[in-house]
This record gives C-alpha cells, structure tokens and sequence, in this order.
C-alpha cells in the first residue's frame, strides 16, 4: 500500500527520537493535583464539591449543563483543600479544584453498570461516555459525546482514529498505540457500534512504522479495521486533512466531519473510550510528552490529571538550560506559557522547554511575494494576503479570502523567509470575518 | 523563569532572505567568472561597478529617508549582478554606474525597497541603459581568452535575426559561452548549473523557468524556420542556447517580488514570457526579448496571481467567489 498524503503542509525537524526512543514511564501521582474546570472547549464547569470535602478517584467534581460540556472528575482520592482560580495552560486563571492526595486511589463507584460494549446499547455506550467527561484528547477538547451523536439524516460510514501525531517533539500517541493497543482498538469499536459504522481505519504516519506494525498484526482478523499509512508531513493529523488523505474527501467549507459521513477521534481518546467502559473509571491520567531542549531527559510521561507542570519537568530530570519559551502542547500550535504554574488538563499532549538555539529569535521582515507561504498552506489559503487584511482591519478582503477557513496551523510562519507573522495577521482576519456574519 | 510569551508556531524553517539572496549570489558566481575569462578584466570592472553603485545607493537612499538600512539583506548585490551579467562588457563605466543607480532608487526603493517593487529592478536599469545609450549597448565584442584580441561582432540572435546563418558560431560554442553577447548570459551551461543549484536549495521552482524555456522551444521549432526537422531543431538550439534565455529564465523571471505567487499564475507567467520572448526575436525590431518580455509579464503579474488563486480545500471546484464581485456574501 503506498503512502497516503496531501497537498502543502511541511516538513519540519521531527525531534521524536529523543522521547519516542525512551519507553513510557508511568509518573507516581503528585501530592497535590489541581483539577481545572475547565478541560473542553467552551464552557467552564461548576464545581460540585467544596474545601474540606473528601473525594474518591474517578468522582465527578466539576458539571455544566451547557450543552458544548463535559464533566470533570477527581485523578486521585483524598481531600480537597482549595476551590479557587488557578493558573490554567490557555494562559488565564480558571476555576479549579485542588486535592491533597492520600495515595489510596479508592476508586468511586463505576458510571456504568456493564463492563462490555457489546453487551451495550447504542444510548448506553454514548451515556457512558457522557458520564465519563470524555473530550477529543488531541487537544482540540471537542466533547465525545456530542460528536458522536449522529444528526438525523446524516450518516457514518467510517470511523478514523487519528494517530498521526503530526507535531514534532511528540511521541505521547505513538507510546499510548505501543502500549495500549488492545484498547485502542476496543475503544474504536465501541465508537464504530456508537455511530453504526460499517469500518475503521487506524491512520499513522510513515515515522511510527512499529506502531503501525502492531497495529497491522492485531487488527488482521478484524475484517472491518484497516491500518493506513500516512506520509510524515505537518499538519497531517488536522482532522480535514486525515480525512482527504485516507478516503479522497474534503470537508465542505463550515461543515464537520459527519458531512461527509466521518468520524475522527484521537488515539488517547480511543483508549479512555475503551476504560469508560470496561473499567468504569474516567480518564484519569494522560499521556504527555515532556521535551525541548531544556529539559534534562526528554520523555514521555503517564501523568494524573492536575499533576502541576513543575513536577513534569521535575520527574523529565529538571530543568537543563533556561529555556526562551515553555509550550503546552505541540510546538507548531501549541500555547505559551508564562511559568510551569499550569497543570495537566485532558487535552495536554506536551510539555515543551524550548532554548533560544533551538527556536531562534527573529525580526519581522518585508513580504517579498515569495509564495512560500501559498505553497505550504494546507487548505490552498493566500496567507500573505490574508494576513495584511488582517491587520489591516480589511472586513471585506478578510471574508473574500476566506479567512475562517484557517486551521491555524502555523505553516504559513513557519515557511515565511521574511520571519513574518503572518498566522498573527490572519487570526486578526478570522476576527473581522466571524464578526461579519 | 521564561523569556518570551508568544502566539503559536513557534518553530521556525530558518530560511532567511540573506541566505536566499546568497544562494542566488552563488549560483550566478560560474557564469560570472565564465564571462571574465571570456572578456577579460573589463568584465570584472562592470560587475564589480554595478555591484558597488547598488549597494551604495541602496544605504545611501536608506539613510538619508532615516530607514533602517538593509543592505546585509544582500538584495543589492543580487541586483548588482544581475545588471552586470546583463551589459555588454565594453559599456563606459560611469554608464554602469548611472544604470545601478537607476536600478535601485527609482525601480526598487521609491516604490518602497524590498518586496514593493512592481519590475525587476536590474532589468529596469538595463531598459533605461538600452534606451539612453543604445549605441554603447548593442556593440559587442567577440568572447577569447581575457579578453585578448577582443574584436567587434555581432551577437549570435542578431546573426539569426539577419537570416545570417552561415556565420553562427557552432551550437556547442553557445553552450559554452564563447561567442558575443552580454557578461553574464552567454554560458547557457553554467546557467542551467547555477538553475538546478538554486531549485535543489528549494530557492525557486520549476514552474517559471520550464514553462518559459518550454514555450520558446515549441514556439521557435515551429515558427523559427520553414526548413524540415534538421533545421528546425537547429534554429530551435540557437534560441534556446543564446541570449539572455537561461539567465533570464532562472534568474530573473523567478524574482520573487514581481512574479505571481500562486502555482497556476507562476506557470501563466513563464508561458507569457516564452511568448513574448519568441515574438520580439522572431518578428520584432530588436534580435533579443528576454528582458522586455519578463518586464512586461511583471506589470501582468498582480492580474495573474488575483485570478489563478488555488481552490480552497472544502469549496467545490467552480466557485466564483473570488471572481465574482460580491461574490463573498453568499460564502
């Protein structure tokens, strides 16, 4: 089978090797963790305990009733000894729920009463996974439940797990596929009956050839998976773009993926899929790559959730060389952060220490209308005229070119010889286009 | 314990445009030395005059509007060595010099500097040289060893052109450089080596360069002669190897800044090119086009980039969106 791929994108120094080589290391649970409310997109939950309280492993302690929500569960059990805002990694203070662990883990009761999907209705499987607070863990937080509500007249045919990892510097996914590959594939096909899709493809690109390898070996006789591979290539785990890869399809501008008849989830939100149910046990941990060039050893680590970014680093052997930027997540969309002071939320793929000289500083420079840019560009944008729209306050020209269509993505920036800020500009674009329509 | 909050990515290719505009300088470096060795240290006298009025008239203009001066770009050289390779080697010095200045302060920073100007810059200064001194421009030496013995000649398309084919040098001695012509555009070889240099560095594409060279070659097959195969393909030779063609096909037509930046326009443009390259030679007054064809694409490029944008991912494949005035509200 040759190698599935698309059109732009680009090809950046990988680093995986550094913690894709290093088995996974499971962390021992910090004293303290710090739960924010906030783990999804959207909205924030309200916290349903208070200080004093004591909670079990798995308990749900955070719920909203917006409907763009999911519920927040306690990672350890043990006392809760502040509700208060805290740093969260978005860069703002969100409510949170700190617990002093007792390194019981006395797990709560379970969310569901049978342990197998099989045994399980449709409505069933999607309440459990409801219950279970299960948001999409590549770092979008899209809440599970909501995507795999199928509208009326719509319908899913194919269910992709998404193991591209198509950021440099992370191996969390490619460690999770390693490790927990029986899950992976259970979890797929509690998604596949959830949505009544006849097949599922696992999609990894071309650098985790071992993974795909184990994959292949234990989905042969499961006549409905099939593994693919994908060419290494940024942005290849955009969601549109595995899509267009693996079944030749694109998502029709402003629409989802079950447009087109497709659902995609994350590894890691597979394998809680598959723990939901068989355990009946919220994610309560997350793995997270912790590397860059100021972190003494690179690795990747299974974390409780609200384990604090400093006993990230503490257990990746410290801090090497002051670092210019710390990243929560990826480093091509990733946020920065002003201090360790977040801590690990569901979606936290990485934790990256990044040095001067691996970054670099620059200056912003003329466009020279090299077309860079144009030709990196995932979804066939004109980021340079774009981005001048865009701070440019250009409402028209920012609609005109499509601005909302953007994935963000950060080749444009990436490619730009002039060291532009050209995703800068063009999330200003994005701005001026949503508030026109 | 940080030093910088910013806004995603934060990784970087590590392009520049100094390390674009010296690997550009390095791949014009054999042509350049190509055309000393054929017409001597006068040669070299031109190219370093063009080279020095750019850049001195670059940081001269930059100072005194109080810009930041921007010469370490090393965009003036490259124009420097552009103009150069494109003047006969005999041109009077103080003529270089007026044409470098041309080149720089009224083709490139009164529109702005860098990535504002609307023509290439070195070919501005050789049409304004070509229009005020076009005796001092079109006499040409024969190319020899250093110069030595150097005697008037005419140049292989002007030879063409006059239907004079008995006297045309051998197509290998095209190839090679060693006939008259401008500094730096008569090694078709060397020019083609420096070409496949900057496409393997990823500075440029092919798109321009095939597309330019690709319509020359059908266009001047079929219409450069009415003899049979033979002599068709030999005509063909003589157009392609000669002139300006390979100097203006990867060097000048693939400038950035005056080219369109999508890949359908890219392609429109070096069709363009080739065409109005093949008609001036073929039917009109003056034996070469290279230059003026690419100028005139330039001033078509903006039209060309607005109506070959690419098709966005998720919108079906006739759109009018972008075509259509108004055509945005119904996106």
């Amino acid at each position: 089978m040759g190698l599935y791929s698309f059109k732009g994108g680009i090809h950046p120094d990988y680093h995986k090797q550094e913690t894709a080589a290093k088995p996974l290391e499971v962390m021992t649970p910090p004293n303290e963790v710090v739960i924010p409310m906030l783990q999804h997109i959207r909205v924030a939950c309200q916290p349903l305990v208070a200080k004093g309280d004591m909670v079990k492993m798995g308990q749900k302690i955070g719920e909203s009733d917006a409907f763009l929500s999911a519920p927040v569960h306690a990672s350890v059990s043990g006392q809760v000894v502040a509700v208060e805002p805290r740093p969260h990694q978005n860069g703002t203070r969100v409510m949170s729920v700190v617990i002093q662990n007792d390194f019981q883990d006395t797990p709560a009761e379970r969310i569901t009463a049978k342990d197998n999907f099989e045994d399980m209705s449709v409505e069933e499987i999607r309440q459990c996974i409801r219950e279970a607070g299960l948001v999409g863990m590549g770092g979008a937080g899209f809440p599970v439940h909501i995507k795999l509500d199928i509208p009326k007249g719509k319908n899913c045919d194919t269910v992709i797990v998404n193991g591209a990892e198509c950021e440099p510097y992370l191996s969390s996914d490619h460690h999770s596929m390693l490790n927990y590959s029986d899950e992976l594939i259970d979890g797929l096909r509690a998604v596949m009956k959830a949505v009544g899709a006849e097949k599922g493809i696992i999609a990894v690109e071309d650098n985790k050839r071992d993974a795909e390898q184990l994959l292949c070996d234990k989905t042969k006789d499961i006549a409905e998976i099939e593994v693919a591979l994908l060419e290494t290539k940024y942005p290849q785990g955009s969601e549109k773009h595995i899509i267009k890869t693996v079944l030749g399809k694109e998502v029709p501008s402003g629409k989802l993926p079950i447009d087109v008849g497709v659902v995609v989830n994350n590894v890691d939100t597979c394998i809680s899929i598959c723990r939901a149910i068989r355990d009946g046990m919220p994610p309560v941990v997350r793995r997270i790559t912790v590397a860059g060039g100021g972190v003494k050893e690179p690795k990747v680590l299974e974390a409780r959730i609200g384990t604090p970014f400093e006993a990230l680093v503490e257990a990746a052997g410290g801090v090497a060389e002051e670092p210019l930027k710390i990243v929560a997540g990826g480093p091509m969309m990733g946020h920065c952060q002003y201090d360790l002071g977040a801590s690990v939320i569901k979606t936290s793929s990485g934790l990256l220490l990044l040095t001067e000289q691996e970054i670099g500083i620059f200056e912003e420079g003329p466009c020279l209308r090299c077309g860079k840019c144009v030709d990196a560009c995932p979804m066939n944008l004109m980021p340079m005229l774009l981005s001048v729209a865009g701070r440019r306050k250009n409402v028209e020209q920012s609609v005109k070119l499509h601005a909302t269509d953007c994935l963000e993505c950060g080749c444009c920036t990436y490619s730009c010889p002039s060291h532009r800020y050209l995703l800068e500009g063009i999330r200003m674009a994005k701005q001026h286009a949503v508030a026109r329509t | 314990m940080n030093g910088q909050v910013t806004s995603s990515p934060h990784l970087h290719s590590g392009e520049s445009v100094r390390g674009i505009m010296l690997d550009v300088i390095f791949a014009l470096l054999p042509a350049g030395v190509c055309g000393v060795f054929f017409f001597g240290i006068r040669a070299l006298m031109v190219i370093l005059v063009s080279v020095a009025t750019c850049v001195l008239c670059e940081m001269l203009w930059q100072w005194l509007f109080k810009k930041p001066i921007s010469i370490g770009d090393m965009s003036a050289v490259v124009t420097g060595l552009l103009l150069a390779y494109n003047l006969p080697p005999t041109l009077p010095l103080w003529m270089v010099a007026i044409g470098a200045a041309f080149a720089i302060i009224i083709a490139k920073q009164v529109f702005g500097g860098l990535g504002h100007n609307f023509m290439n810059p070195a070919l501005a200064g050789r049409a304004f040289l070509l229009a005020a001194f076009a005796g001092n421009m079109t006499t040409w030496v024969s190319a020899s060893l250093f110069g030595m013995d150097a005697q008037t000649t005419a140049t292989p398309l002007a030879l063409l052109k006059a239907g004079n084919l008995e006297e045309m040098p051998e197509l290998m001695q095209l190839v090679l450089g060693h006939v008259g012509g401008c500094i730096g555009e008569t090694s078709a070889v060397l020019l083609l080596l420096g070409g496949l240099y900057l496409m393997a560095r990823r500075v440029i594409k092919i798109r321009i360069p095939a597309a330019f060279i690709g319509t020359v070659a059908v266009l001047t097959f079929i219409f450069g002669s009415s003899g049979g195969f033979g002599e068709r393909m030999q005509i063909m030779g003589y157009h392609l190897f000669s002139g300006g063609l390979f100097l203006g096909a990867f060097f000048m037509a693939t400038d950035y800044t005056t080219t369109p930046s999508t890949p359908l326009g890219q392609l429109l443009f070096g069709i363009g090119c080739g065409l109005i390259t093949t008609v001036i030679r073929l039917i009109g007054g003056y034996p070469e086009g290279v230059s003026y064809s690419i100028l005139m694409m330039n001033v078509a490029a903006p039209l060309l980039e607005r109506h070959t944008m690419p098709r966005v991912y998720g919108y079906a494949r006739k759109k009018p969106s972008l075509r259509k005035k108004g055509g945005a509200e119904t996106a």
